[in-house]
């Protein structure tokens, strides 16, 4: 009774871990599925045909490379958009701050239900043909907020007396950006490329609004699940969610190597 | 998500001199890009939403001119008013679960972690790999009918309707579920940073770790608390999804009747002005909410 009362935390931690992970399971359970009818909810037989013929359902890949490309494109856009607002934010005085924040905070806190909606408003007004470019200026705009907010942190968090030690060793403002701020940001801007990418990839409300005939990996998911998802998709989401998960776990083991073979470099 | 990003400590706050003698030309150089691209694709588009929610209707379907009608508005409530204080309820609840779901782990993270801390918010995180879509459509097999859950519950009586899937029950948990995350790491953040000295300290002072918790931690972790809520709950009042893919029909949110609306009725008008009412509701009960909460660092 005292063991349960002094660990009841963690497990409940746990389970609330294990509840996290229970629908992916089930999406990468189902990948080794062989379905009864058309959907593909309940285990009927083990088979690996969805693996061998990953591409094999037309529209699949097609899709998934689409939302690769708008993915890529929106982050490399808005990661620098957005860093460079981040920047002026914390190293910057100047008039409209407030202002500043405030467009930043918005449409973090708009319904994606509105930002689709009225952006599609805004491109019909226009006459402007929907499809890959109406989708990527929409990811970009949501993007931004999100980097702003990641950088920001970092920035924040960075110690100032590293850049003044490096002013003091004679280092003009290029070469203390350069050498100094820039590789102490970077992991921050890593890291909000990487929730940007995401956030891109897998958005459905606002491209659906404003994809016209496109066709991105979300909304084949949401199209096929009328008439039921074909394996393959599930193989391909679990393929994304493993290779995203080994990237990560990976980054963050070498980092903390590193950051413990330098503490034991500076302590020796 | 303003809550991953508390100003630590104050440092933030000083700007360097060297870097405050810069001017701030820059700054706007800096800054111009990236708010443009919000001014011409964020505020322009809800300019023009506020427009298209006045406009009237013409004598070909879907073509709309120009107009004042405010009654627009009135109508959308008219119609609309059960399926918002329902969006509402839906998302409400799910807010709190999320909470008392979340607090435990980040908690755990913050607290009893230890060096695992790094890998298990990668966990946290890692759902977001997945597709949203196909997760939420994961739960219609863990909720089937026939299934495990429903079938101990339904030994238990605890269903009104015999089931899960397709009632409100079952929107509600997938609406908790994900936007978990979202609750989760503006916890951490807030949990964090909390000197575990201090609840050393209350405890050393003969409080029960109830009492700790209550007079120490849960006040420290508040900010965190405030963000985290906002974080599901403004997502979770706009969703559609959960609804669709989880609910009866009977069961769609106000999402549902923006979207469709906008994209099978081609009602425009009805549509900016529900999604206008809505982010009206939303906007207000975010400032009240921090105002009452006494966090204005947030924003």
């Amino acid at each position: 009774m005292r063991w349960l009362r002094k660990n009841l935390i963690p497990i409940i931690g746990i389970l609330v871990l294990i509840y996290l992970f229970v629908p992916i399971s089930v999406v990468a359970i189902l990948s080794f599925n062989k379905p009864e009818g058309k959907f593909n909810v309940s285990w009927n037989q083990f088979s690996l045909e969805a693996w061998q013929n990953i591409c094999g359902v037309p529209g699949v890949c097609g899709s998934f490379v689409t939302s690769i490309q708008i993915g890529l494109i929106a982050t490399v856009f808005g990661t620098i958009l957005g860093t460079m607002i981040a920047f002026a934010l914390v190293r910057y005085r100047f008039r409209g701050r407030s202002t500043t924040n405030l467009l930043i905070f918005l449409p973090m806190a708009t319904p994606e239900v509105v930002l689709g909606s009225s952006l599609l408003a805004l491109f019909l007004n226009l006459a402007f043909p929907l499809g890959f470019w109406t989708v990527t200026i929409a990811h970009i705009m949501f993007i931004i907020s999100f980097v702003v907010v990641t950088v920001k942190a970092r920035l924040q968090g960075m110690d100032p007396r590293l850049e003044e030690a490096a002013r003091d060793l004679y280092a003009d403002p290029k070469a203390t950006f350069r050498y100094v701020t820039f590789p102490l940001v970077l992991p921050g801007i890593l890291g909000a490329a990487l929730l940007g990418f995401s956030l891109s990839f897998d958005d459905y409300i606002i491209s659906a609004f404003n994809a016209g005939t496109l066709v991105t990996f979300p909304i084949y998911i949401w199209g096929a699940a009328q008439r039921g998802i074909p394996v393959q998709v599930n193989a391909l989401a679990t393929l994304v969610f493993v290779l995203a998960l080994v990237t990560v776990v990976s980054a963050q083991v070498i980092s903390s190597r590193r950051r413990r073979k330098m503490e034991s470099a500076a302590a020796g | 998500m303003p809550a991953l990003a508390p100003t630590a400590g104050g440092s933030g706050v000083v700007v360097s001199g060297a870097a405050a003698q810069r001017r701030p030309r820059t700054a706007y150089l800096l800054l111009l890009p990236g708010i443009a691209w919000l001014a011409i694709f964020f505020v322009i588009p809800l300019v023009s939403l506020f427009f298209t929610s006045l406009q009237a209707p013409t004598d070909k379907a879907g073509v709309y001119q120009p107009g004042f009608q405010v009654g627009n508005y009135l109508t959308a409530l008219q119609e609309y008013w059960p399926v918002f204080i329902k969006s509402f309820i839906y998302s409400g609840i799910a807010t709190v679960l999320a909470l008392i779901i979340a607090y435990p782990l980040a908690y755990f993270i913050a607290f009893r972690a230890g060096k695992w801390r790094a890998l298990l918010l990668v966990l946290v995180v890692a759902p977001f790999f997945a597709s949203f879509l196909l997760r939420t459509y994961a739960w219609r097999t863990i909720l089937a009918d026939e299934g495990f859950i429903t079938s101990f519950f339904n030994a238990l009586h605890l269903l009104p309707e015999n089931r899960i899937l397709n009632t409100p029950i079952a929107v509600v948990l997938g609406l908790t579920y994900n936007f978990l995350p979202f609750m989760i790491l503006p916890l951490y953040a807030a949990l964090e940073r909390i000197d575990p000295r201090l609840i050393e300290a209350a405890s050393d002072l003969y409080a029960s770790p109830f009492t700790g918790f209550r007079k120490v931690v849960w006040p420290l972790s508040l900010p965190g608390v405030v963000a985290g809520t906002l974080l599901t709950f403004i997502p979770a009042s706009g969703d559609y999804i959960n609804a669709t893919l989880l609910g009866a029909p009977s069961d769609r949110m106000v999402g549902n009747a923006i979207q469709t609306n906008f994209l099978q009725f081609r009602d425009y008008p009805t549509a900016s002005a529900l999604s206008f009412i809505l982010m009206a509701i939303i906007l207000t009960v975010v400032f009240v909410y921090i105002r009452r909460a006494g966090t204005e660092d947030l924003v």
